[in-house]
């Protein structure tokens, strides 16, 4: 039997499929879109192509999409999925650090099993859609906005809220402050903000998982900040959706 | 059901927008509480009060004003209602539960305060609630910064009398809530024109007794498992106590107990047995303030206790009936009322206590931590408790919203992962 994860999130649609001995055989990630009907139906032509869905399987839905997949065999929350799929990639206890699209996460492991959590709350600074805005008001990619950062020198933006940020943004462009120096104040923004959410349930090691776990400067500087190491691996930011597909493996 | 337009008209209410009001609750009462199954039938009382509520009860109190009674509107479980029932007056809640208010409230108000207080002051100077319209006096009282300075605008436009409640628990701070309480029954006394007797007060001190007895017995039956009656439905219970008459209040409460024992006689309930049990603690509820609850279980699991103002705080605890002066009778009225473990108190070890005593008794899996938006004194207490439970193993979730729905996704999250974790 097949257990199949489907992480639908504001900004991406995370895909994991496990076989019946829990290996993880495909993965799959696509922007979300306008519509996550549509982006679960696209899922499901997916999964029908490879043949997924003509063998035994259970679906299990999480993420913010999670209650538009009609056909998942049931939905689990993100929190519980991030946590079980973390558990699944980094072995038994630490604290996970999930950066989302929308949201960012916080959840305290204990024996693989999530003790614990806290969320930022209805606002966008410290989550992947900061830098996304950010890079995008810089005219460049988050991979160079990342790459920009590390040359630069700190150049502090104090606002909190997102859209405040990104006026404080447009002040530096036009005082002509260097690409380098903001993208490094961007960048530390978004990692102070996590920093003081994550400290509310200190306790390392620390995974980060989600969209940003392959800009290595975010991981650096975040690890710099708590003063503790950050581990990450190209798999987390499927760990929603491995720690669904895990739920899926359990309900055979 | 009846027509109560003319009464609006007369209470000086704007008709039109109140329409507006009494259109959107019918649907929002029905998919919230109609929708649920196997519901006692001693709810049906509540369900008939909601279906008129901006007219039945308000006819009432129109009839006792009539009658030469009059109405104190109040905003608070520190205002002691039996010093008001004795001199023959009627104690009523006011409306402040509802995001319907909010805009208006903001036009006299900063739109950074908690929506409670937008809410009240939207609906009096909105002319959108009949209980503020037919209240003769307010009786706000120091429990905020955010009230009191609220009250200062709200005295402007009608009668409003401030309680100034202690903010500690000293010897010095009993006695002088006995003053307050004292000082209380003289206005009391002037607006009504009838004097206050022992005789009197003793009578109304054992009504509101009884009234607490009733609700705390409907309470106590969600100690049982399965459980007899949803929380949603307890809760509603507990917001209707604050409008209605206290003798009929005591009679409903426990003709509805009385139902809800031989339910858990018989092992009947309406969530299945093991349905994860949850306390809410933090800001009042005011009604038509269901979301939180409407959350919880829908999302797989059941409220078994509030320990908020519209919760336990409200009937926790009896006036002793033993004093026989009125000085006597005050003291024991503040003996009473200063047990409330508000987080206006400084320190507040009492709240703790109570949340971790009531998670015992009530059997709780787990507490969900809730405040409104912009509420400094539950919000700074958020971290205490916690603490606390965090060392007695109950897990908790602490929670922050206001009365817009736009956030009811990201709390279902996170409600929802709280009950699955605690799986």
């Amino acid at each position: 039997m097949l257990g199949i994860g489907i992480d639908i999130g504001s900004t991406a649609t995370k895909v994991a499929v496990l076989n019946e001995a829990g290996e993880l055989v495909r993965t799959e990630v696509r922007p979300t879109g306008f519509s996550s009907v549509e982006a679960a139906e696209g899922v499901r032509t997916l999964l029908e192509e490879d043949g997924c869905l003509a063998q035994p399987h259970a679906v299990v839905a999480t993420g913010y999409g999670r209650v538009a997949v009609p056909y998942a065999d049931k939905v689990v929350t993100e929190i519980t999925c991030h946590g079980k799929g973390a558990a699944r990639l980094f072995g038994g206890d630490g604290v996970v650090v999930d950066i989302g699209g929308q949201d960012t996460k916080v959840i305290k492991l204990a024996g693989g099993k999530v003790m614990k959590f806290v969320m930022n709350d209805k606002c966008s600074a410290g989550t992947g859609r900061f830098l996304e805005i950010m890079a995008d008001r810089l005219a460049m990619s988050q991979t160079d906005l990342a790459r920009m950062a590390r040359e630069g020198t700190p150049t502090p933006i104090s606002n909190m809220c997102t859209v405040f940020a990104e006026s404080e943004v447009i002040s530096l462009v036009g005082k002509g402050e260097p690409r380098e120096n903001i993208a490094n104040g961007v960048i530390e923004s978004v990692v102070a903000r996590v920093a003081t959410l994550v400290l509310q349930t200190p306790g390392s090691p620390y995974f980060l998982t989600g969209g940003l776990c392959e800009n290595d400067y975010v991981v650096e500087r975040l690890g710099a900040k708590l003063e503790a190491s950050v581990t990450t691996c190209p798999e987390a930011r499927y760990a929603g959706a491995i720690g669904a597909a895990l739920c899926a493996l359990e309900l055979g | 059901m009846t027509d109560y337009r003319d009464m609006w008209q007369d209470l000086g209410m704007d008709l039109e927008t109140h329409d507006l009001l009494c259109a959107a609750l019918p649907q929002s009462f029905g998919d919230i509480y109609l929708t649920q199954e196997n519901r006692p039938e001693g709810m049906a009382f509540y369900d008939f009060v909601v279906s008129e509520i901006h007219g039945i009860r308000p006819a009432e109190l129109v009839k006792l004003k009539e009658d030469g009674g009059k109405v104190f509107g109040t905003f608070c479980v520190f205002v002691p209602d039996e010093v008001v029932v004795a001199c023959g007056g009627a104690v009523t809640g006011l409306c402040g539960g509802s995001q319907f208010w909010v805009p208006e409230g903001e036009k006299v108000l900063p739109s950074g305060m908690c929506p409670l207080i937008k809410a009240s002051l939207g609906a009096h100077f909105g002319k959108t609630c009949p209980y503020f319209s037919v209240s003769d006096v307010y009786v706000g009282e120091t429990t905020c910064d955010g009230k009191k300075k609220a009250y200062e605008i709200l005295g402007a436009d009608k009668q409003t009398y401030l309680m100034d409640m202690p903010q500690m628990k000293r010897p010095q701070d009993y006695e002088k809530w006995t003053g307050g309480i004292s000082a209380f029954a003289r206005m009391v006394q002037e607006v009504t024109g009838v004097e206050l007797t022992a005789e009197k007060l003793g009578d109304a001190i054992h009504l509101i007794n009884e009234k607490r007895q009733a609700l705390a017995r409907v309470h106590a039956a969600r100690k049982a498992d399965p459980l007899p009656i949803s929380g949603k439905d307890v809760l509603l219970m507990t917001q209707i106590a604050f409008f209605d008459d206290p003798a009929r209040c005591a009679q409903m409460a426990n003709a509805l107990a009385d139902e809800l024992e031989a339910r858990i006689e018989r092992g009947e309930g309406v969530f299945p047995k093991g349905t994860k049990r949850i306390l809410v603690t933090g800001t009042p509820l005011a009604i038509p303030n269901w979301k939180l609850h409407h959350i919880i279980e829908t999302s797989g699991a059941a409220v078994v206790c509030e320990e908020i103002c519209t919760g336990t705080r409200y009937f926790e605890h009896l006036v002793d009936e033993s004093a026989t002066t009125l000085e006597g009778q005050f003291q024991a009225l503040s003996d009473r009322y200063m047990q409330n473990n508000c987080a206006c108190f400084t320190p507040n070890p009492g709240r703790v206590e109570d949340i971790v005593r009531l998670a015992r008794e009530y059997r709780a899996d787990g507490v969900i931590d809730c405040n409104l938006k912009f509420c400094t004194l539950y919000d700074v207490e958020k971290s205490s408790v916690a603490a606390a439970l965090e060392q007695e193993g109950i897990p908790c979730l602490a929670l922050e919203t206001d009365y817009a729905d736009n956030d009811s996704e990201q709390l279902r999250t996170r409600i929802g992962a709280f009950i699955e974790m605690l799986g």
